[in-house]
């Protein structure tokens, strides 16, 4: 290594503040790619947000009393609620801001809250929020199961996950027997400005995405796929990369519907094959080659599917992702 | 700083238990949990901050002044993610210890 190399001075990262709205300290496992997701999208934010949380790993890890992580107003409400929160807040805000009691300034209100607490128990209220268009982002961190009381079956768990309400054995084969509600198309559905799906492992997409959702008028929906090693039994290190093979496989295509327009955010050009994302999961351990061959036809179908939706309402080319 | 919750005496909880200090989550120290601990090779390190955005603990930091990115081993769990995500292998995960 003798030779004369150009000296790498290290920079500032473009788009990628160093402040840091989530403090360490938070007690999220070992590899937690869900808390990282909230940092980012925190990060694209800023500080001037006020986030209502449902209950889930996001409130447990960061809010142990008499400790908060949070530099940013933070409102920890129950399962059901956070979108219902959210829009209270939103509409307090603008009531405030109308008769001159607070300064006129923007700020971002948004709602989280885990797969549970967005498509099993906070779906009413959420649909409700859509509906009456309020100005918010809703961030779904979709680890896939109820992982923060030990990894109980969501309505977002994938077909053929393993988890301790649906286990794999003689009576179900498969593990879970269903397959994974797709929230980001019910969340288009309801006509709102913008959806999107997003991913940790593809940082700058989903900081763009966020940014993106807090500029639109109206409601804007967030699904963030995030890596759970201790659910998804995973070493903790690989789960930026698992989040990585979820979206080149297919199984979780990045994808926007920005006013009705359907867009890819990243097109491999070839889909890798499911069986390397499916591959040291220890809660797929169980599948066999039937069921293997299963998934990999949905997961063609719908992204055959995805590329038809985009060309139906898309008049611009879809964009590749702006980071690899 | 504040104490943790055994630590608290009862006059001492705000009323209402309201928190006063944002993000006093920092005064625990997630460093304890590390059973593995990542060594930075700075002559091998392309400087491309990739550890710095991938790590869920923020535990990583740049040095603009001495050209390095740096670990707060403090809040560091030890995952591994900024070995695993490094380009160029500049980072090695070593037993604690």
């Amino acid at each position: 290594m003798a030779e004369e190399k150009k000296k790498r001075i290290l920079k500032p990262i473009k788009d990628f503040p160093l402040d840091e709205y989530i403090a360490s300290g938070h007690r999220a496992c070992q590899g937690c790619a869900e808390v990282l997701a909230v940092r980012h999208v925190l990060k694209a934010i800023g500080p001037d947000m006020v986030l209502a949380m449902a209950t889930g790993c996001m409130e447990i890890i960061s809010s142990p009393y008499p400790f908060t992580s949070w530099n940013v107003p933070w409102i920890h409400v129950a399962f059901e609620n956070a979108a219902a929160v959210g829009s209270g807040v939103e509409a307090g805000l603008k009531a405030l801001r109308r008769k001159g009691r607070i300064p006129d300034k923007n700020v971002t209100v948004v709602a989280m809250g885990g797969d549970g607490g967005t498509s099993d128990i906070g779906f009413q209220a959420l649909s409700g929020m859509f509906e009456r268009g309020h100005k918010m982002i809703y961030v779904c961190v979709d680890n896939e199961a109820y992982m923060n009381t030990g990894v109980q079956r969501s309505s977002s768990t994938p077909f053929g996950a393993s988890t301790t309400t649906s286990p794999a054995g003689k009576a179900r084969p498969s593990g879970q027997n269903t397959w994974k509600k797709d929230m980001t198309a019910i969340a288009a559905a309801h006509n709102i400005p913008y959806a999107a799906t997003a991913c940790p492992s593809y940082y700058s997409d989903l900081m763009r995405k966020v940014r993106r959702a807090a500029e639109v008028e109206g409601p804007a929906y967030l699904h963030v796929l995030s890596v759970c090693p201790t659910g998804w039994r995973v070493p903790p290190q690989t789960s930026i990369k698992y989040g990585a093979l979820a979206v080149d496989s297919g199984v979780f295509p990045l994808y926007e519907v920005d006013h009705g327009v359907w867009k890819l955010s990243r097109k491999p050009k070839n889909l890798k094959p499911v069986t390397e994302y499916l591959k040291g999961q220890g809660r797929f351990r169980h599948l066999d080659e039937g069921m293997i061959a299963l998934i990999q036809e949905r997961v063609i179908a719908n992204w055959e599917r995805l590329l038809k939706l985009c060309e139906a309402t898309g008049d611009k080319p879809a964009q590749s992702g702006s980071e690899s | 700083m504040t104490k943790a919750m055994d630590q608290i005496l009862w006059h001492e909880v705000e009323p209402g238990g309201v928190i006063t200090e944002p993000g006093n989550a920092s005064s625990y120290h997630t460093g304890t949990w590390r059973s593995q601990k990542p060594v930075y090779i700075e002559e091998k390190c392309i400087r491309c901050s990739r550890c710095i955005i991938m790590c869920p603990d923020a535990a990583i930091r740049p040095d603009y002044d001495a050209n390095i990115v740096t670990w707060n081993f403090d809040y560091c769990k030890g995952c591994g993610i900024c070995a695993e995500e490094c380009p160029v292998d500049a980072i090695e995960m070593v037993e604690e210890g």
